[in-house]
């Protein structure tokens, strides 16, 4: 027989061998060997903290009271796993993206950042889920009691205090031990996780053993096993269905809205790869957890006598045959999943009351002083460690309050009925961009209050909080809101009731108010965000410009995070603007990063009201209008990217069309070369040969031959120039250019040209602006200056207006200048504008005679070889060209 | 009483020339730039022989001669065709056209004379 | 600026892509609808008996899993965007 003394020696053993473990995860972890514990096997096993002692212990009396109805529990989140390509995928991407440590920061960042719902949903929850905990101390003592009196009666009082007490300041110990190790809660807590795992693989092997053991060494195998269920008084089918439908909902909402749960889906997810495994391998967890509970529960019925205690036949059973080896490992088991469930949500209750309600609290309360000041990461962590404990001693409060029995057993159902209040307004919120804060605040408060009314209050007992008077006839003799008959619905199993109205009013008020209010900027923004998660990764930008000073973010920051982590953001944050040093410029970019960092400490909300003290105006302003502008802009971009991207065949295509119109058109003009070049010639060669032939014949006066002799003279030179354009561009395009780079002043290059084209086009009127022209370059400005020529010798040429002006505009383009030459002119007709800069494209416009058609083909490759270009710039009024000077040329005059 | 030219051309130099050498035999010499008004200066004046070139601001040579060719009163006006392009389909357009002579630029300014005597002469 | 319109027709590997999504996404659903057939069994004695039902439940439970298992074998780990909406 075992006595109680060893079995209390074994649960510290085993507790001692937890320590150890997480001890050495986290030993391993911080020396950066922690491949193995991102594996997703271990995130699959950490998923196991749903069953917790309630469904080791109690599925089991559940099947010997109800049937297959137990059944429900698992298949629900096993729906939710199989199908994690709904929800569970984009609560994962929205939990990393905005780096969400609890499931009331969810909701809380969701809808605005707002203070307000974290409150709500933390107290839900904490209301919802202490009954829970205590639920869980009062397994370990009924566990105990069982090898103490092996009847499972309730054991002496002294003892059984003594059991829960102890085993809460023991878990106490071991959450704040290794639950508040980090403060940012996207780092995973390894040493807990790891424990966690481990005790998953016990529970496991324990209730596998129990089946093994009752379906092959008590009984004979399948076969006679199934012949005992038909023998058994639980033998018939007779399954209502809406329970069955109802609990199969209610356990798979409960799944994805228990705080344990959260943590261990959402927040300590290293990888959403992990999923993909988790979705396949939690449901076999959850199938070989259940396999054996109704051989159990009917060799337990069939086997032990009348009036023992169903929910401790995992025990009793293997005690009964004299196993208790096999009874130690069943004990294990239930203790394993106690302690699982309990550290989690410990955790995770902790996080929530210190995020939301500590902090925010403490904040404003310093509100006046200066928050520099205070050690902030001191007092997270002790909210934290004060909350862990604080919910710890709430739960076996409760647990002494409640004095055990059949009202704590029914507390699993009620929880997932409290929780799932939070269902509509998180669905809504990653699935509906209508849905607003005051939406979801409705929604939560009238469930919850329907929840407490309904189910939470009267789950105590007859007259227990609520009169049994009232129970009967309603408050002040109200019928209609008699907690178990609503609106005068009678019949209904008190759990289903509660939970058809509650969801009912919570999710009509939830769609309702939310579409008859607006949301605020940052609601709608973060909307956005949550909705579109897939699209738009990156994350939210909410401030504006600010005017905060970098260093009191810094100060402000090493407070929460510490300090090596907090330089660490400021240094690669400066380093990234190009900033030597620590303190980089305040960009709404960089605000947003470092509250999105300390929002993985104390959450969105308070991160938000931190760095709100520390940058102008805490509320919405203009500016962060513009930046929903901004990021609608961006999402734009991003999906016009991809579009384009699928759009590059047609593009290709377009291209092509392009080339071949474009060849075509220079095939035509290689035709026509000859031609050109021939009365490109050919014209200056007339006029020298007809006055060469003139003096020659020797009948002119001597003011004549002067002038003659002048024309020859020009017409040579023009000869001359014809050629060595020619071979100027014959050079440039072969690249055989050497480029004399010089610095000099853009004005100075500007007026060197407009004075060597000027002499022939008095006509043409200037118009520059001066001081625009006041740009350092370094390039070749002869070159540069050549360019300048063509263009301005184009406009005395081509400028067909009655009163020609040029204007000369110099502008920033990007991170270079542009220079436009626009005249007021009729310009180019589109058709040509394609070939204006090809070689010899004179335009065959009979109307256009003049030059030889290279100087813009020169310009273009001048252009090209000092790294800038030079195009028509359409829509001026008149003909326009654009040059463009390279980045590195430019440089803005001190 | 001289007889008349009418040089239609747009390169200022070359109308120098041709002035000179013309004038020089007792020819009066009206030029004109511009391909547009062309037409209509012919009719103005009309002259005793055009000299006309291809490339012109706003009209070229070719359609100024088909439009003399179809207008009744100036059919009968010898046309000499002086151009800088040179190309066979060019001189065969302009023959079609009812071009009196056709003419590549550089030319011999006593070979422009001549012709210009033999045009009017005949 | 008019926005290109996305791609009608994907290549054959990412059609696959696209229908196993779909598998993925039905899974459930198909699951949830064999967990609710029971319901349209005759309670009591006259009825299968608890038995049977056992059998079908976990027998539908494993084909559940295995299905996710083989799925989650085929789908391929990257581009898991649903930006892009040709078919």
């Amino acid at each position: 027989m075992l006595t109680f003394n060893l079995l209390v020696l074994v649960a510290l053993a085993y507790v001692a061998f937890l320590f150890a473990v997480a001890f050495a995860a986290e030993r391993r972890a911080a020396r950066g060997d922690d491949g193995w514990l991102r594996s997703p096997l271990i995130y699959t096993l950490s998923l196991s903290i749903y069953c917790t002692a309630w469904t080791f212990y109690g599925a089991v009396g559940y099947a010997a009271r109800s049937g297959l109805e137990y059944l429900t529990i698992y298949l629900g989140p096993s729906l939710v796993m199989i199908g994690w390509f709904w929800v569970v995928r984009k609560l994962v991407r929205i939990g990393r993206t905005q780096r969400i440590t609890s499931i009331a920061d969810l909701i809380s960042s969701r809808y605005g950042k707002s203070t307000a719902l974290g409150v709500i949903v933390t107290i839900l929850v904490v209301v919802g889920i202490t009954p829970y905990i205590a639920l869980q101390l009062q397994s370990i003592t009924l566990s105990f009691s069982v090898f103490v009196d092996p009847g499972g009666d309730v054991p002496a009082g002294a003892s059984r205090d003594a059991v829960a007490l102890w085993s809460a300041a023991g878990l106490a110990l071991f959450t704040i031990l290794f639950g508040t190790r980090n403060l940012d809660a996207n780092e995973r807590h390894h040493g807990v996780v790891l424990a966690i795992a481990v005790e998953a693989v016990v529970k496991l092997c324990a209730l596998l053993a129990v089946g093994i053991f009752v379906v092959w060494g008590i009984g004979r195998g399948w076969t006679d096993m199934l012949a005992r269920i038909d023998a058994s008084p639980i033998a018939d089918w007779s399954q209502p269905g809406g329970r069955w439908v109802g609990l199969t909902f209610l356990s798979a909402a409960a799944f994805l809205c228990l705080p344990r749960m959260f943590q261990v889906l959402v927040v300590e997810n290293g990888n959403e790869r992990h999923l993909v495994t988790a979705s396949w391998a939690f449901p076999l967890y959850l199938l070989l957890m259940s396999l054996f509970v109704v051989p159990i529960a009917v060799l337990g019925l069939d086997l032990m006598p009348a009036g023992s205690n169903p929910d401790l036949f995992v025990l009793t059973l293997p005690l009964s045959q004299g196993r208790d080896g096999l009874a130690m490992l069943s004990f294990l088991g239930g203790f394993s999943s106690a302690t699982s469930m309990v550290i989690v949500a410990t955790i995770a209750l902790a996080t929530m009351v210190s995020n939301h309600i500590v902090v925010p609290v403490w904040l404003r309360l310093r509100r006046d002083g200066s928050m520099i000041a205070g050690d902030v990461r001191g007092v997270v962590l002790l909210a934290r460690r004060v909350s862990i404990a604080a919910v710890l001693a709430l739960g076996y409060v409760y647990f002494r309050l409640s004095g055990g029995g059949a009202a704590l057993s029914a507390i699993g159902l009620i929880a997932f009925v409290g929780v799932t209040q939070i269902l509509p307004a998180m669905i809504g919120g990653i699935f509906w961009r209508g849905a607003t804060g005051l939406g979801a605040a409705a929604g939560l408060v009238s469930g919850f209050a329907i929840w407490v009314w309904t189910l939470f209050l009267p789950s105590f007992g007859a007259d227990a909080v609520i009169p049994a008077q009232v129970m009967a006839q309603g408050p002040w003799g109200i019928g209609w809101l008699r907690p178990h008959a609503f609106f005068g619905v009678q019949g209904i199993d008190p759990v289903m009731h509660a939970m058809i109205w509650s969801m009912l009013v919570n999710t009509s008020l939830f769609l309702i108010v939310s579409m008859l209010t607006f949301p605020n900027p940052l609601e709608r923004m973060q909307g956005a965000q949550f909705v579109n998660v897939f699209e738009h990764s990156a994350g939210t930008r909410a401030w504006g410009q600010t005017a905060a000073a970098a260093e009191d973010l810094l100060i402000m920051a090493q407070r929460i995070i510490g300090a090596a982590d907090a330089q660490a953001i400021f240094l690669r944050a400066a380093q990234a603007q190009g900033k030597p040093g620590y303190l980089p410029d305040v960009t709404p970019d960089f605000i947003a990063l470092l509250e999105r960092e300390l929002a993985g400490s104390v959450g969105a909300a308070t991160a938000h009201a931190m760095v709100g003290q520390f940058t102008e105006g805490a509320s919405v302003t203009v500016e962060d209008l513009i930046a929903v502008a901004d990021e609608a802009a961006q999402i734009l971009e991003y999906s016009t990217q991809l579009e384009a991207k699928s759009a590059e065949l047609e593009q290709t295509a377009g291209q092509l069309r392009a080339a071949n119109e474009k060849l075509t058109a220079l095939s035509v003009q290689k035709d026509s070369f000859l031609s050109q070049i021939s009365h490109e010639l050919r014209t200056p060669m007339t006029s020298i040969r007809a006055f060469s032939e003139i003096l020659r014949d020797g009948d002119t006066g001597p003011a004549e031959q002067q002038k003659y002799a002048g024309i020859i003279q020009d017409e040579a030179l023009r000869l001359t120039r014809l050629l060595d354009d020619l071979l100027d561009l014959d050079v440039l395009e072969h690249g055989q250019v050497e480029l004399h780079r010089q610095r000099g002043q853009l004005r100075d290059v500007i007026d060197r040209a407009v004075s060597a084209a000027g002499p022939r086009g008095g006509r043409l009127r200037l118009v520059r602006r001066r001081a625009d022209e006041a740009i350092m370059l370094e390039t070749d400005l002869e070159r540069l200056a050549q360019v300048f020529i063509n263009l301005i010798a184009n406009a005395q040429k081509y400028c067909n207006a009655a009163d020609p002006v040029l204007r000369i505009e110099v502008a920033r383009l990007g991170a270079g200048y542009a220079v436009d030459f626009v005249d007021n002119g009729t310009g180019i007709s589109p058709e040509h504008r394609q070939v204006i800069f090809e070689k010899f494209s004179r335009l065959t416009d009979p109307g256009r005679a003049g030059g030889a058609g290279l100087g813009l083909a020169i310009c273009r490759e001048i252009m090209a070889r000092l790294g800038g270009g030079i195009d028509y710039l359409p829509g001026q009024g008149g003909a326009a060209f654009r040059v463009v000077l390279p980045v590195a040329d430019a440089m803005a005059a001190q | 009483m001289a007889r008349r030219v009418l040089l239609i051309e747009d390169e200022p130099n070359i109308i120098e020339a041709i002035s000179f050498i013309l004038s020089r035999d007792g020819w009066t010499v009206h030029a004109h730039a511009d391909g547009t008004t062309a037409f209509d200066r012919v009719r103005a004046l009309p002259p005793d022989l055009i000299i006309l070139d291809v490339m012109l601001p706003g009209r070229s040579g070719f359609d100024i001669l088909r439009d003399l060719r179809a207008a009744p009163a100036l059919a009968a006006i010898p046309v000499l065709m002086l151009t800088a392009r040179g190309q066979t389909k060019d001189r065969e357009l302009a023959e079609r056209l009812g071009v009196s002579l056709f003419m590549t630029k550089p030319f011999s300014n006593a070979e422009v004379l001549a012709n210009v005597r033999a045009l009017v002469a005949e | 600026m008019p926005k290109p319109p996305p791609p009608l027709f994907l290549g054959r590997a990412s059609y696959r892509q696209r229908r196993l999504r779909d598998a993925v996404r039905l899974l459930p659903v198909a699951g949830a609808v064999g967990c609710m057939i029971p319901l349209l069994w005759p309670r009591g004695a006259e009825g299968p008996g608890n038995g049977l039902a056992l059998l079908y439940l976990f027998g539908l439970w494993a084909g559940l899993i295995a299905a996710a298992f083989i799925l989650s074998r085929a789908m391929r780990p990257e581009d898991d965007t649903d930006a892009a909406e040709g078919e």
